[in-house]
């Protein structure tokens, strides 16, 4: 996003003195993360996890006003449930799954997020960006491992060959740091991108949209509501969500041509609002005017300085596929990152990260772009195209699925080299590349789980019993689904397509790398060190 | 994956060509395009096969002159 406005802070930290600051020569540190929004935050949690030490730097103190990202996914949830913060998350945020579509009064599209029964987290939330950031540092204040440097503005950066160099500016004077690893996760105006002189390619919508979060109380489902051409805001579209405390998300399309200052204005914004929501009474409580991007760089991965989250990619907002991307960005890179500091895999193994997730960057950048098209058509020809969708909506069932208010952001699935491809069929909805799918499991005394959260951050072999318990190679955790787990709703067994015997291999970022109907040593070895990256 | 079919389909294609005349009777410039538009997303549904939706633009494109080339879809 371009443009955002002077926020008030929500949560105020300090600037503090380190050691680093007074050593005669610049320290070397194995992971510098630049920037502590919620991609650094991530990462510096999940390394902390796996025990590798991460700094981080954040040229801030606070954490601002503005709900910013706010619709945080099924998968992202998952990932935070590993890094500890799952429950809180979910306990202050707005649950949702549904979402309509209406064009001026009428319904003409609805869709269900989560149909299925039998995961642990919902299909979305709706959270403000400054409380998971909030969270997200008290999860790091839990964990001695990360150092997070307040106020340290990244100045200069110098790729060397095997570590960075960092010039960092405080507010008592300059001072420079070596990374073995630089992780930049400094944003969609990355100061680390600049510094290393790359092109962030891609396309400026010309559309602007006025963002405003509006506290009020109303009786809304908690539901995603979306309009083209409502009678409150004629010709153009609005968008609609719940958040936490009474706060509610409203999008307004303001068309080419507004002035984004002007339309900022209380006076503009006012009477707009007064439109929509009539007689309710509310507080305008953050106001800005955004025009959006799709971009990216072409290679996330410079020498040992990587490009994390908005840094690397930036997409329109439709589809909640910015902060979404930036976290399975973070989880995608960190596990491939111990392993490579631990020795266990080679450096070349960064590689997949860049492939994996510029897979998912470029299925976002062409998602994004379709529904900011659809939403606000560049051309008049592209424009009567659309209004023939929007006008056949009512009639016919095929047009009311072309109807594009934004495709939701889900897991992404890699086409990698990492995975050992199938040999035999497998039906049900884990598929090679995608995280596991999520089911209800029992232990052996009754009490239920969930599979994610059974999951550790190592590699996992999950076995359907059929005799004796398969010796696993080093390095892989078993589970023994019918010893271990047992699975009475079958659930499992269905999204699995489980028989006896079969073994399915696990990443430590839960995404399945391979699987076979028998267990096999040999396989499984291989599987293991492929994705590892050593096969290459 | 099924091809175009430029041969002749229809029994009486000259019933065809009249149908689709007398549709935009009467119609201005602006509700022609609109009802073309319509009209192609619901014919564009029933073939359902994006490969010969690919290549029916590709021959309408090239039809037109060659002004409007291939270009990449996002």
């Amino acid at each position: 996003m371009n443009e955002p406005n002077a926020r008030k802070t929500v949560f105020q930290f300090g600037y503090r003195r380190c050691k680093d600051q007074d050593a005669p020569s610049p320290v070397r540190r194995p992971v510098v993360i630049v920037g502590a929004g919620p991609v650094g935050l991530t990462a510096a949690i999940d390394l902390a996890q796996r025990g590798i030490p991460a700094v981080i730097l954040d040229d801030a103190d606070r954490i601002g006003e503005g709900s910013r990202a706010i619709c945080f996914s099924k998968r992202s949830l998952e990932i935070m449930g590993r890094l500890g913060l799952g429950d809180r998350l979910v306990e202050k945020g707005v649950t949702w799954k549904l979402g309509k579509v209406f064009l001026g009064e009428h319904q003409v599209y609805s869709f269900d997020l989560l149909p299925e029964a039998g995961h642990r987290m919902p299909a979305f939330i709706n959270l403000q960006q400054y409380y998971l950031e909030g969270y997200l540092v008290d999860r790091a204040a839990e964990l001695p491992a990360i150092d997070l440097r307040w106020r340290n503005r990244v100045a200069g950066v110098e790729n060397h060959d095997g570590f960075v160099r960092l010039t960092i500016e405080t507010p008592e004077g300059r001072y420079q740091l070596d990374a073995d690893w630089c992780l930049a996760c400094d944003g969609a105006r990355s100061a680390v991108r600049d510094f290393l002189g790359l092109q962030f390619v891609g396309h400026t919508f010309e559309e602007r949209f006025l963002i405003a979060d509006v506290k009020m109380s109303a009786e809304y489902p908690t539901e995603r509501w979306f309009w083209f051409d409502p009678p409150f805001h004629s010709g153009q579209s609005a968008l609609l969500h719940r958040q936490p405390d009474n706060v509610w998300r409203i999008d307004l399309q303001l068309g080419p041509d507004a002035d984004p200052e002007e339309e900022k204005k209380p006076e503009r914004v006012l009477p707009r609002l007064k439109r929509m929501l009539g007689e309710r009474q509310f507080e305008l409580e953050w106001v800005s005017v955004y025009r959006f991007n799709c971009a990216r760089l072409a290679k996330f991965v410079h020498g040992r300085v990587v490009f994390v989250g908005d840094s690397a990619h930036q997409v329109s907002p439709f589809g909640a596929r910015g902060a979404n991307s930036g976290i399975q960005d973070a989880e995608n890179l960190v596990w491939k990152l111990a392993l490579v500091l631990n020795g266990q895999a080679p450096e070349s193994l960064i590689e997949s990260y860049d492939l994996e997730r510029g897979q998912a960057a470029d299925e976002n950048i062409g998602h994004s772009t379709r529904s900011t098209d659809f939403i606000a058509p560049r051309t008049n020809p592209e424009r009567v195209l659309r209004n023939a969708v929007l006008e056949l909506a009512p009639h016919a069932a095929f047009a009311r699925r072309m109807v594009n208010s934004g495709r939701l952001s889900v897991a992404s699935r890699y086409d990698t080299p990492l995975s050992s491809p199938d040999r035999e069929t497998f039906a049900g909805s884990a598929r090679l590349g995608l995280p596991v799918p999520d089911a209800p499991l029992a232990d052996r005394n009754g009490k239920q789980h969930f599979l994610l959260e059974t999951l550790s951050d190592q590699f996992e072999l999950l076995y359907v019993k059929n005799g004796a318990r398969p010796n696993v190679p080093d390095g892989i955790r078993l589970k023994v689904i019918g010893e271990d787990f047992l699975d009475p709703q079958g659930a499992f067994a269905e999204r699995f397509d489980a028989t006896p015997g079969a073994a399915y291999l696990l990443r430590p970022d839960h995404h399945l790398c391979a699987r076979m109907r028998v267990y096999d040593g040999g396989r499984v070895r291989e599987a293991l060190a492929r994705a590892k990256g050593l096969l290459t | 994956m099924t091809a175009l079919r430029t041969e002749p389909a229809f029994a009486d294609p000259d019933a065809a060509y009249a149908a689709l005349v007398a549709a935009h009777r009467g119609a201005t410039e602006v509700e022609s395009a609109a009802l073309n538009a319509r009209l192609v997303l619901i014919l564009s549904n029933h073939i359902g096969d994006i490969g010969v939706l690919r290549e029916a633009i590709r021959l309408a494109q090239t039809a037109g002159g060659g002004r409007l080339g291939p270009r990449d879809a996002v």
